[in-house]
Parts: structure tokens; C-alpha cells; sequence
């Protein structure tokens, strides 16, 4: 694999790049679709808008929204936030239903519990629901950062520079090193993303992990 | 009492583990961001280099073909070796696409063809030879553009069909195709459908009306190996491609002249231009030809040598870089 | 531009012809059906066996996290580059395209295969083996079809990727509704491209409402509960039939 070896800063910048491009939608849709998620839930009517208009947007082909999205918000062409906000679109579009589906999967008698503690809604909706749809929020999150980081090599159309314009490179001039390489960068990348959200989701929620119960 | 202490540690200890989570997520994406602003492909600074904010950077773009490439990397560094501060924005796209990305000034200077440059800004362009395009492009340029000088290298457009096919249907020309043209499939980049120089070109200037036409990549393996299969009988090729020598490809002459001179010429926005800037790029103009060009297009594309690599020992050997 | 787009899709020239939306549309639904069937074919098999022994169950559950990860893009630029120039005529195009759809659909129907044979009640599969059955025949007639719901969701589940992958394969000379969304890319025609987008969402929403109402014919009524009337064994007592939970899944 001498090409590797020759290339290995490119490799990493390139690296460095599609983590950002990837990443920052991670956190901006999740900042997004924790407010959507709870309204969601709580105006049935919402659920089911929410739901079927989140599916809707899935379905646009991601090359499409990439080369739309200029024109529909003015920004420049070859402007990489072009392609940070589409992954955002895709990211609240995946977590808005996880969400919903999370807040939900805490069971009734938790939260009638915390009522009946003096918990208003705010709080605990804070400090007892969120906690607890952590486990599913964190798959969900998951599912859509490896989703997100396959998904952004294909901004290597239009110019944008990431580990997808390895693709493009080898392709055009018929050759195949940068391509395996490209690919195989991609998949650690999404395994690295998927450790760290695993990983933070298990600081999170000490609870699922604890030792021996209290005697 | 002494039950309710442990609860409230319990609680404090989770409250930082969840501050501890939301710090360290938010510390990586922010290191990673201040990392990609350092690059030179940096997401952050595209949006800078719109205005004049970031005064004296140039931008340099190229198409998605090798060759352009490769061209965009020679700019590049000899401005560099000026002095000049650099950025590529390479494997933009067709140039329906850079155009659009120059004048909003997403990128300032990218290598061209005269005679598709001239076609591109003026409809009824008529010029053939080198220089009449190059005067009658000089006067089509929008306001806030311009072309520096030309070069003698040439890549231009072409017609190109397999060893057999020539023989069996006897083509020295792309006129000889007339007759045979609608019983086959023509393959080129997906523009030429709609292009001057493409598919309305052929049927206007050669009244060729193919079976169909197969949109395939600009120029690169799939083009080729399309010919090479059967999938098409003729396909567009540029003429520095090493693969046509390397196939046994016949360029069929083109005795009308549908495309006309493409001397490489960089078109670059004229706010930008320094004497410092023209004066390189004229020289490296000066120094390139076809049969130069050729060899550092089949280094890029047959050896698999990095355009950037390429692009330095060129300058290096010629006294630019 | 919502104009210029409206204007595009309702250009009858756009309609006909071998550049045409309906050819187009028809290329892709082509595509995507024949490459699902073979998928399903390998994968639905493969999950009712892994979930049935339980041999290779750790695979199975990494390999769909895997695939996901796995740019489609690198993956249709590696089978062209390596298949194309062994292949003569049309096939080469078709091919290598047809074998990365085949190879991303697999993993969502084999774990969808999977979780649905994993999920059959045991006391279903426990009364089948008591009445008798051998294990190929308690895989046919019980864990196949109590498996249902979650292969048709995996099987929807992959058509959404391979209607997606298909529209990016124009990029390798595929034909299809991704040809507008790369031809249109390629001299900037923003509402073909648009046009082309909206095409391949509609498709894909039809095509999963289809798969959805087949899901709803195929699976057993037994296990969604989708009852008009509830049966009551108790002939004494004077019950009528009343409706029971929504006829919608």
C-alpha cells in the first residue's frame, strides 16, 4: 500500500474534514429534534405530522439536496455548509421519530412517580424522562452518524472536498488504491463515531451499568 | 438523614458525568473544526474567500477531468513560488458548474480551453484558428473576468472509434460517419447532450443523427472501456489522452472544424489579477505545449503519479517553481 | 425556481422518448425490483437459518452496522473499475451496479430475516415441535410466517437503499431517474435535477405504500390482532360481535 504511505497527511485532512462534515449535523440535529421529539409526544396530532414529514425528507436523495440547497438558501456553491445543513436535514429527519419513540419508552409509573415527588414537567422532563430515552436516543444517534458519514462521501460531486473525493480522484484516472482506501477510512470512521456516542451514552447512564444492587 | 446523603451524591455524580459527556462532545467537534480550518481546503475559510476579506489568496479551481487537474496544480505552484498565497479547489465539476462558482467568487482562477471558453460566453461564435478564437474570446469574457495569455498546448475534443470500427465502415473523418450514424450509439459526458460542441454540434454542422447517445464520464475510464466493450461505437475523447495511443484509438479527423482551437488559456477574475500573477502565469503559458502537456496528462492518468507531483517537477524543470 | 421545476415535470417532451421520465422511471423500478428479489433471495434463507440454529448469530447482528457504514459510492467506483473491462456489451454496465445494489440490500433483509425468526414466540415454536414437526417444517409453517412483519421491514427497509444507491449508480452510466439528477448536475439545469429528485422520493414513497399494503395482506391476522369481531368461547353467555382495534397497522 504504498500509495498510503505517500499520502498519509492528505488521507488524514481529508479525515479531519468528513468528521466535521459529519459530526457537526450529528450535534445541530440532535439539538433540533429533542424539541420536535417532545412535542411529538406530546400532541398526538404532531406524532403523526411529525412522523410522515420526517419520512418525506429521508427520501430525497442526498445528491439532490446538495446541489438544491444553494438555490434554496442563497449560499454559495461550493460552500461546504451546503452539505452540513443537508446532513442536518437528514440527521433531525432520522431522530426526530428516535426521540419521540425514546421520550415514550419511559414508563408511565417513572414519571407519575416524579409527579407524585414534586417534579414539575419541566424538570422532569429534565432530569428523570430525557435520561431514561437516553439509551434509545443513543441508537438512534448512532444509526445516523454511520448513516451521515456514508452519506457525505457523496458531496465528492459536487466539489466538496472529504474522504469521498478519494473516490472521484481514483476513479477518474482508473485507479484503484485511493478508492479502497477511501472506503476503508469511511467505515473506521463511522466505527469511531459509534464507539464515542457508545461510549458517552455509557457515562450518561451510570445506572444501566451499575454493580451490585443497594442492600 | 444519612439515607438522603448517598442520593444526593448519587445525583451530583450523575449531573457531572452528563456535563462531563455534553464538554467532551462539544471539545471534539470543536478541535476538529479548528483542525479543518487550518487546512487549506478548509470548510471555514471558503466563506471568507467570497468577500475581499481575505485579500491576496488566490483560489484555483479545475474541472473534474486529470488534466484539469494537473493544470490548476501547475498555476498553483508557480504562483506559490511567487509568492502568491494559494488555495485548489479541485474536481469541481463541468464547467456549467465552475463558471457559476467563479463569478460569485468561490474560487478566482481556473485553467481553460479557448475555443469551448468562446462558445460557453458567445452563442454564435464562428472563429476556428488559434488566434481568431483567441481575440473573439478575449471580447466575449464577461466584465469581471478575463483570459491571460494563451498557450500553444492544445487539448481539444474529439470523435473517437475503435481500430475495426474504422475499418469496417471505412472513417478517416467524422463526416464518413453520416450514412452509418443512426444504427449507432454515440457515448460522451453527460453536457454534450445539450452542448455547442456536442451532440447538437455533430447533428448541425455534420448532420450526424445518432441511434443514441450514452452519457457516460468526461473523458475518463468509462469512456473508455464503453469503447473498448461495445457498449458505444464512437465516443468523445480529449486528444492528450494517453489511453487513445494506448488502445489503438482512431481520432477521426474533423475537417469543419466543430471544435476549434482549445489553446489552454487561464481564465481568472480580473480583480484578482497582479502584475505578479500574469507575469507567472504567462509563463508557464509560454513554456507548455501539446506534446508536453500530453506526457504530463499520461504521468497523472497511466503511471499514477499525483498532479501535484507532477505539476512540481514541471515547474522545477522549467525554471518556474 | 418551484415554477421553473413545475415546468420541467409537466414538458410532455420530458415524458417521452428513450431520455423520457417514463423509460426512466421504469429503468429504475427495473433496477431496484430485480436486484431486492436476488437480495431476498440470498437473505431471507440465510436469516431464517441463522435465526432457527442460532449458528452465526453474532455476524448477523454486526454485519447490518457494518453495511451501513459502507459508502456506496467507493463501493459502485471499485466494481466498475474492477468489472467493467471483464465484461463485453451492456452487461458491463449493468453489472457491476446490479451487484453493489444486491450487496447493500442484503444486510437489512437478513437482519430483518433474522429479528423475525428471533422474535417467533417460543411457545408457538414449542406447540409446533409437540404437534409434531420436524425443523425444516416448524421453519415453513411457523417461524416463516410469524416472521413476517420484521422481514417485510427489513425488505422495505433495503428498497429504500437500493432506490437510493441506484439514483447515485447514473454516476457509473446506469440509466434510471438518477440520470436527471447527474445529467442535470452536469450543465447545471437545476429544475431537471430537482425534477429528478422529486421523482425518486415519490417512487420511493409508492413503492414502500405498495410493499406496506402487501405486508398487510401477506401477514396473518393472528399476529396484528386485526380482528372485525372478537371471538368469544362462551356459548352461554349472550356476546355480540363487536369491533375490535383499528383495521391500520
Amino acid at each position: 500500500m504504498t500509495w498510503l504511505r505517500d499520502h498519509i497527511g492528505e488521507v488524514l485532512g481529508l479525515t479531519v474534514q468528513h468528521t466535521y462534515l459529519a459530526g457537526v449535523p450529528l450535534i445541530l440535529g440532535l439539538l433540533i429534534a429533542l424539541p420536535l421529539g417532545w412535542l411529538a409526544r406530546r400532541y398526538k396530532g404532531l406524532y403523526l405530522l411529525l412522523i410522515v414529514g420526517t419520512g418525506l425528507l429521508y427520501t430525497i436523495p442526498s445528491l439532490a439536496l446538495f446541489i438544491i440547497l444553494p438555490f434554496l438558501l442563497g449560499t454559495e456553491i461550493l460552500n461546504p455548509i451546503n452539505v452540513v445543513i443537508a446532513m442536518t436535514i437528514y440527521t433531525v429527519a432520522l431522530l426526530v421519530r428516535t426521540v419521540a419513540d425514546g421520550l415514550g419508552s419511559v414508563p408511565d409509573v417513572v414519571s407519575q412517580s416524579a409527579t407524585a415527588m414534586g417534579y414539575r414537567r419541566g424538570r422532569r422532563l429534565i432530569s428523570v424522562e430525557l435520561p431514561l430515552a437516553v439509551p434509545v436516543i443513543s441508537a438512534g444517534l448512532r444509526v445516523a452518524a454511520v448513516s451521515n458519514v456514508s452519506i457525505v462521501s457523496v458531496a465528492a460531486l459536487i466539489g466538496v472536498q472529504q474522504l469521498g473525493s478519494l473516490f472521484t480522484d481514483g476513479f477518474d484516472r482508473d485507479f484503484m488504491e485511493p478508492i479502497i482506501v477511501g472506503v476503508i477510512a469511511c467505515v473506521l470512521l463511522a466505527l469511531a463515531f459509534d464507539g464515542a456516542i457508545l461510549g458517552l451514552t455509557r457515562l450518561a447512564t451510570p445506572w444501566q451499568h451499575a454493580g451490585k444492587p443497594a442492600s | 438523614m444519612t439515607t438522603k446523603e448517598p442520593k444526593q451524591r448519587e445525583i451530583m455524580m450523575k449531573r457531572t458525568r452528563i456535563a462531563l459527556a455534553v464538554t467532551a462532545v462539544t471539545a471534539l467537534f470543536g478541535v476538529a473544526a479548528c483542525g479543518s480550518g487550518s487546512g487549506s481546503n478548509d470548510p471555514l475559510a471558503a466563506g471568507a474567500s467570497a468577500g475581499t476579506a481575505v485579500t491576496g489568496t488566490v483560489v484555483v479551481g479545475s474541472a473534474n477531468f486529470p488534466e484539469s487537474s494537473l493544470l490548476a496544480e501547475i498555476y498553483a505552484g508557480a504562483l506559490s513560488a511567487k509568492g502568491v498565497k494559494v488555495a485548489t479547489k479541485l474536481n469541481i465539476g463541468s464547467r456549467e458548474t465552475y463558471i457559476p462558482a467563479l463569478k460569485d467568487g468561490s474560487i478566482d482562477l481556473i485553467p481553460e480551453y479557448t475555443g469551448v471558453l468562446d462558445q460557453y460566453f458567445n452563442k454564435d461564435a464562428k472563429a476556428t484558428t488559434a488566434d481568431a478564437v483567441y481575440a473573439e474570446l478575449k471580447a466575449a469574457v464577461p466584465a469581471t473576468l478575463t483570459v491571460l495569455n494563451k498557450s500553444a498546448a492544445e487539448d481539444k475534443d474529439s470523435v473517437v472509434v475503435t481500430k475495426e470500427t474504422a475499418a469496417k465502415f471505412k472513417l478517416k473523418s467524422i463526416a464518413d460517419l453520416g450514412p452509418q450514424a443512426k444504427n449507432l450509439t454515440l457515448g460522451g459526458p453527460p453536457e454534450w447532450k445539450t452542448r455547442p460542441t456536442g451532440v447538437p454540434g455533430l447533428k448541425k454542422v455534420y448532420n450526424l443523427d445518432f441511434k443514441t447517445f450514452r452519457p457516460l464520464d468526461a473523458g475518463g475510464p468509462l469512456s473508455v472501456q464503453a469503447l473498448k466493450n461495445g457498449q458505444v461505437d464512437a465516443v468523445n475523447l480529449f486528444t492528450t489522452d494517453p489511453s487513445i495511443a494506448d488502445n489503438g484509438f482512431v481520432i477521426l479527423n474533423d475537417p469543419k472544424s466543430l471544435f476549434a482551437a482549445q489553446n489552454v488559456v487561464p481564465l481568472i477574475t480580473k480583480s484578482k489579477v497582479t502584475p505578479t500573477i500574469s507575469a507567472a502565469l504567462d509563463a508557464i503559458s509560454a513554456k507548455l505545449d501539446t506534446a508536453t502537456l500530453g506526457q504530463l496528462v499520461k504521468e497523472v492518468v497511466i503511471d499514477k503519479k499525483d498532479p501535484a507531483v507532477v505539476a512540481k517537477e514541471f515547474l522545477t524543470k522549467n525554471g518556474l517553481g | 425556481m418551484i415554477g421553473r421545476i413545475l415546468a420541467w415535470l409537466t414538458d410532455g417532451a420530458h415524458w417521452q422518448g428513450s431520455d423520457g421520465i417514463t423509460r426512466r422511471l421504469l429503468e429504475h423500478l427495473a433496477y431496484s425490483l430485480t436486484t431486492v428479489v436476488v437480495a431476498a433471495l440470498i437473505a431471507i434463507p440465510l436469516g431464517l437459518y441463522i435465526g432457527h440454529t442460532g449458528r452465526g448469530r453474532v455476524f448477523v447482528v454486526n454485519l447490518v452496522g457494518a453495511a451501513r457504514a459502507i459508502p456506496s459510492l467507493g463501493l459502485l467506483f471499485i466494481a466498475v473499475l474492477w468489472l467493467g473491462p471483464r465484461l463485453n456489451g451492456d452487461i458491463a454496465f449493468l453489472a457491476p451496479a446490479g451487484i453493489v445494489l444486491v450487496v447493500l440490500a442484503i444486510p437489512p433483509i437478513l437482519s430483518g430475516a433474522y429479528a423475525g425468526v428471533e422474535s417467533v414466540e417460543p411457545n408457538a415454536r414449542d406447540a409446533a415441535k409437540g404437534m409434531g414437526m420436524r425443523g425444516g417444517q416448524v421453519v415453513r409453517q411457523v417461524e416463516l410466517p410469524c416472521a413476517l412483519p420484521l422481514i417485510m421491514s427489513g425488505i422495505r427497509s433495503g428498497t429504500l437503499q437500493v432506490i437510493a444507491t441506484a439514483t447515485i449508480a447514473a454516476v457509473v452510466g446506469l440509466g434510471g431517474l438518477g440520470r436527471f439528477l447527474i445529467d442535470g448536475l452536469a450543465v447545471r439545469d437545476t429544475p431537471q435535477t430537482a425534477s429528478g429528485a422529486i421523482l425518486v422520493a415519490l417512487l420511493a414513497l409508492a413503492v414502500d405504500m405498495v410493499l406496506a399494503l402487501v405486508q398487510r395482506c401477506m401477514v396473518s391476522r393472528g399476529l396484528t390482532g386485526r380482528y372485525r369481531t372478537v371471538q368469544v368461547f362462551d356459548h352461554d353467555a349472550d356476546i355480540e360481535a363487536t369491533p375490535t382495534a383499528p383495521l391500520l397497522q
